[in-house]
């Protein structure tokens, strides 16, 4: 992982000089954009969601990059639970800022008027409300009938066969049987009336591939996933950092354990499994991928409620 | 880090071991964490995707997986091996570089076999890979190889399949997966993977020049730039490039990247490019240099349909090809190919997963290149205009009728781009029958009605024709002639100008009306006959016109004193003493846009 932006530049302009073919991340980036620049041209009112995560950072960078010099002509939007690591606030804001495009933060009031969190209401009380329920409002509040998001088709099995542009009915509801075919770099933005698009850049882009173009891009990511000393505890047979020691509910005898932990994936801190890990730069965490792999999601509690549970939620409009 | 990317499919018949193949190849490359293999004894298990499928026990769509070998990533797109499903089957192979034909061993080449990979190289693969599985089940046998291999290459002789590598393997067992098999010495060539890590498939005839269709316009303060992927050749600063379709020439300026200008981009790169000069150029135009794109409004393409809903021929779809979206109709088709043998049948229509050659129109002249030389210029979507369904993939053939001259494209505006660009296929709505049988109020409900989805439309009422052009004219035979005569005229102007015309004249008379009939297009001529017996309209008498008639005011009046021809064989029939207007006017409605929505 030497390969910084700059010389990745250099490189990509004697490539152009002398005619060699691109690498696969030239490729992939080249085609994401591609996808970018499609959707929005075919769509009326675009929204990217934003959670400060390192997919939605790289699909970030892709839409500055696909309408550089301008700004993207569209909102960034995150779903908030108000359960999310600290850090991932802050990331949100400064990258938003930075990239000079307005930032919605959509909290479902019902929600946050019941209180549901995950320790009481349980993972798949708190996902539904806070999450498929609050990115419905936020869709229908802002009228947005095309939404992006960093979802990647390598994270799950059952979206290993979710279209790039996937067609959502007017309730934001998946139908397999309703999926158009994709032939081509050529995809059908149009939608019947009530129907909103999800499109996601990062369909073909492996967990190995986003840590790769966050290095040769030197995008900024979460420290979380890098191993550090954190407090944790075990619970259920999953590490959880406690980001906010104070909202979570001690069982008697529970404790805070300081551990070397990171993550894979950010989601709401009390629904994130951590894992002890020694790797705290990129290379290390592709050097501990290739060694002891375990699937991406397999440290997010919410995907193992039930059988088949990522599909049962994309129907019901997760994302 | 850097390493190349291929897109390859899989594809073969449903016992071929296929699954078990690429659980094979996500095992061997350590594609699957620790956790999605624990426990699994059977790799095809590992391929496997949607809910829904599991309970059917088969793929049913395509499944994208991931994996890396060496200085190589792979995606590999996973086809149903089920017959039905040439729609999964053609959408794996738009994008693949190279197939990996899966043969069981013990079978031998099948009718699927063919099938497959005439799709696949009829999508544009031009590299095959021929693996030859379950060898574990046939002793290693090298005669059996053999034969399979040969059978195998008579066949791609015939459909123009040029490089075949064969490879005897188990998927079962891992055979000839990663590295040579010591079960099979006879064999002297590369494993699977390693082969497929080397390999560079061949591409096609290239295009000669640049083409870059432009997605977006990107405004910058003053400055523009035109945004878009390289399909074919390659752009520098200070290149003299041309704007098709309308043939204006420009000098590139920049190419400007987030990263710092480039001196030079090559296909695949998606790009934003400014010019010296100010010109217009927009979506849908394509930035071209070398050689100057082929401009046509009609060509010949092979289609395979990918919905429910059959191919209407006539109906006017949505054509997207590039970043050119616009409408389009297909003629029935030439033929189609039967599913077993491909040979080349008669068909009317085209249904879901066949296969055939048409004729397509377009409403304005697009900018491509045939499939062959170019997938991303040749191949396009059909879409359905209400569902926004894609209900077909097209590659372009060859143009029938070329626009020449890129510079000299000032087109005569005809009717076809009046009509196109309301987004309707003009109709004469003729509505026949006897005074007061109702014509003119059904007429205004299916007026009102189109208007209501937006068509446009326009009610030629007998009686305010009379009132102004006609009013010269008065009820003789030789009268009435005329009167039929330039009311069908003016409806034809009116269908010129891309309008939905209704009428609403007694018309007796046959042979006038098979006149107006002659007038127009063939088949857009409507003749709805407004079925109310004499007595029926006699009784109602809404404009006490009978009672003249009958009282002797009245003279050559149709019922009455002059004779009416109700229609032969009408287009609609409406029976008024079995349906009321509101209801007839929804028929003649369904029946229309049957046609054409």
């Amino acid at each position: 992982m030497t390969c910084d932006g700059k010389n990745r530049h250099e490189a990509f302009r004697r490539n152009g000089r002398t005619g060699l073919t691109l690498d696969h991340l030239d490729r992939l980036e080249a085609e994401a954009i591609h996808i970018i620049r499609e959707a929005v041209a075919e769509a009326e009112r675009p929204v990217m969601l934003f959670s400060g995560g390192k997919d939605s950072v790289v699909m970030l960078h892709l839409a500055r990059k696909a309408f550089f010099p301008a700004r993207p002509p569209f909102p960034l939007l995150h779903v908030d639970t108000s359960w999310k690591f600290a850090e991932l606030y802050e990331l949100r804001d400064r990258l938003a800022a930075e990239a000079g495009m307005a930032l919605i933060v959509h909290r479902n009031p019902d929600a946050e008027a019941r209180g549901i969190n995950p320790f009481d209401d349980g993972a798949a009380v708190h996902t539904e409300l806070w999450k498929t329920e609050g990115l419905k409002q936020a869709l229908d509040a802002g009228r947005f009938d095309t939404a992006f998001g960093g979802a990647r088709r390598d994270e799950e099995m059952s979206r290993a066969k979710e279209r790039i542009f996937s067609v959502r009915s007017a309730s934001h509801g998946w139908d397999p049987k309703r999926q158009r075919p994709e032939l081509w770099q050529l995809y059908n933005g149009r939608r019947a009336p009530g129907e909103s698009l999800r499109v996601f850049p990062l369909s073909d882009w492996t967990e190995r591939d986003i840590w790769a173009y966050v290095a040769r891009e030197q995008l900024a990511v979460a420290s979380l996933y890098f191993a550090a000393e954190r407090p944790t505890v075990a619970r259920d047979g999953t590490l959880l950092i406690l980001d906010e020691e104070a909202r979570y509910p001690f069982a008697s005898g529970e404790a805070a354990v300081t551990r070397r932990v990171r993550v894979r994936t950010v989601g709401c801190w009390p629904l994130t499994g951590a894992l002890e890990s020694e790797a705290a730069t990129i290379d290390e965490i592709l050097a501990e991928m290739a060694r002891d792999g375990s699937s991406e999601r397999a440290g997010r509690l919410i995907d193992k409620d039930q059988p088949a549970s990522m599909e049962r939620k994309k129907r019901q409009g997760y994302f | 880090m850097a390493a190349s990317l291929l897109r390859l499919l899989t594809c073969g018949s449903v016992d071929d071991g296929k699954s078990t193949l690429i659980g094979r190849l996500l095992h061997d490359c350590q594609a699957l964490p620790a956790d999605k293999l624990a426990g699994v004894t059977d790799f095809s298990l590992l391929a496997d995707g949607l809910e829904a499928e599991r309970e059917q026990g088969i793929t049913i769509d395509v499944a994208y997986l991931y994996f890396q070998r060496g200085a190589r990533r792979f995606i590999l797109a996973d086809t149903p091996g089920h017959e039905q499903y040439t729609r999964n089957m053609a959408t794996g192979a738009s994008r693949a570089e190279l197939a990996i034909v899966l043969v069981d061993a013990t079978k031998g080449v099948l009718t699927q076999t063919r099938r497959h990979a005439t799709i696949a190289r009829l999508l544009g693969i031009r590299s095959f890979v021929l693996a030859v599985n379950k060898m574990d089940l046939v002793g290693y046998d090298r005669d059996r190889f053999a034969a399979i291999t040969g059978d195998f290459a008579t066949f791609a002789n015939s459909v123009d399949i040029e490089a075949v590598t064969a490879i005897p393997v188990s998927a079962l067992e891992g055979d000839n997966i990663t590295a040579p098999s010591a079960r099979m010495p006879w064999y002297d060539g590369p494993a699977l993977l390693p082969f497929l890590e080397a390999v560079e498939p061949p591409g096609g005839p290239a295009v000669a020049g640049l083409r870059l269709p432009v997605q977006q316009v990107i405004r910058d303060g003053g400055a523009r730039f035109y945004a878009g992927t390289l399909a074919a050749g390659s752009v520098r600063p200070g290149d003299e490039i041309s704007i098709a379709p309308a043939g204006t020439r420009a000098t590139v300026a920049r190419i400007a990247m987030m990263d710092g200008d480039l001196d030079q981009a090559a296909p695949g790169q998606s790009v934003a490019l400014s010019f010296a000069t100010e010109v217009d150029c927009s979506r849908g135009d394509m930035i071209a240099g070398g050689d100057p794109p082929q401009l046509a409004d009609q060509f010949e393409a092979t289609l395979i349909w990918m919905t429910e809903a059959p191919l209407l021929p006539g109906r006017q779809y949505l054509l997207k090809l590039g970043t050119q979206t616009v409408p389009a109709t297909v003629q029935e088709p030439k033929y189609k190919l039967g599913i077993d043998t491909m040979e080349q049948l008669a068909a009317r229509t085209l249904a879901l997963n066949e296969i055939g050659d048409a004729v397509v129109h377009t409403a304005r002249p697009i900018v491509f290149e045939p499939y062959e030389q170019s997938r991303a210029l040749g191949g396009f979507i059909l879409i359905d205009r209400l569902t926004a369904a894609t209900v077909a993939a097209g590659l372009v053939r060859f143009a029938l009728r070329r626009s020449e001259n890129l510079h000299e494209q000032l087109l005569t505006v005809t009717p076809e781009h009046r009509a196109a660009l309301k987004e309707q296929r003009p109709k004469l709505l003729w509505f026949t029958g006897l005074s007061g049988a109702g014509k003119s109020t059904i007429a205004n409900l299916v007026e009102r009605k189109l208007h209501a989805r937006g068509r446009h439309t326009f009610l030629l009422d007998g009686d305010n024709v009379r009132l102004g052009l006609n009013k010269d004219l008065g009820f003789t035979a030789a009268d009435r002639v005329e009167n039929i005569r330039r009311a069908g005229e003016a409806a034809k102007l009116m269908m010129d100008a891309g309008l939905i015309v209704l009428t609403a004249f007694i018309s007796p008379f046959r042979a006038e009306r098979a006149m107006v009939r002659e007038l127009v297009p063939e088949g857009d001529f409507v003749e709805i006959f407004i079925d109310t017996p004499l007595a029926e309209a006699e009784r109602r008498d809404v404009k006490g016109l009978y009672r003249k008639a009958r009282a002797g005011k009245l003279a050559n009046f149709t019922g009455v004193d002059s004779p009416y021809e109700a229609p032969e064989q009408p287009d609609i029939h409406i029976d008024t003493m079995a349906m009321d207007a509101d209801a007839a006017a929804d028929l003649i409605v369904r029946h229309l846009l049957n046609g054409q929505d």
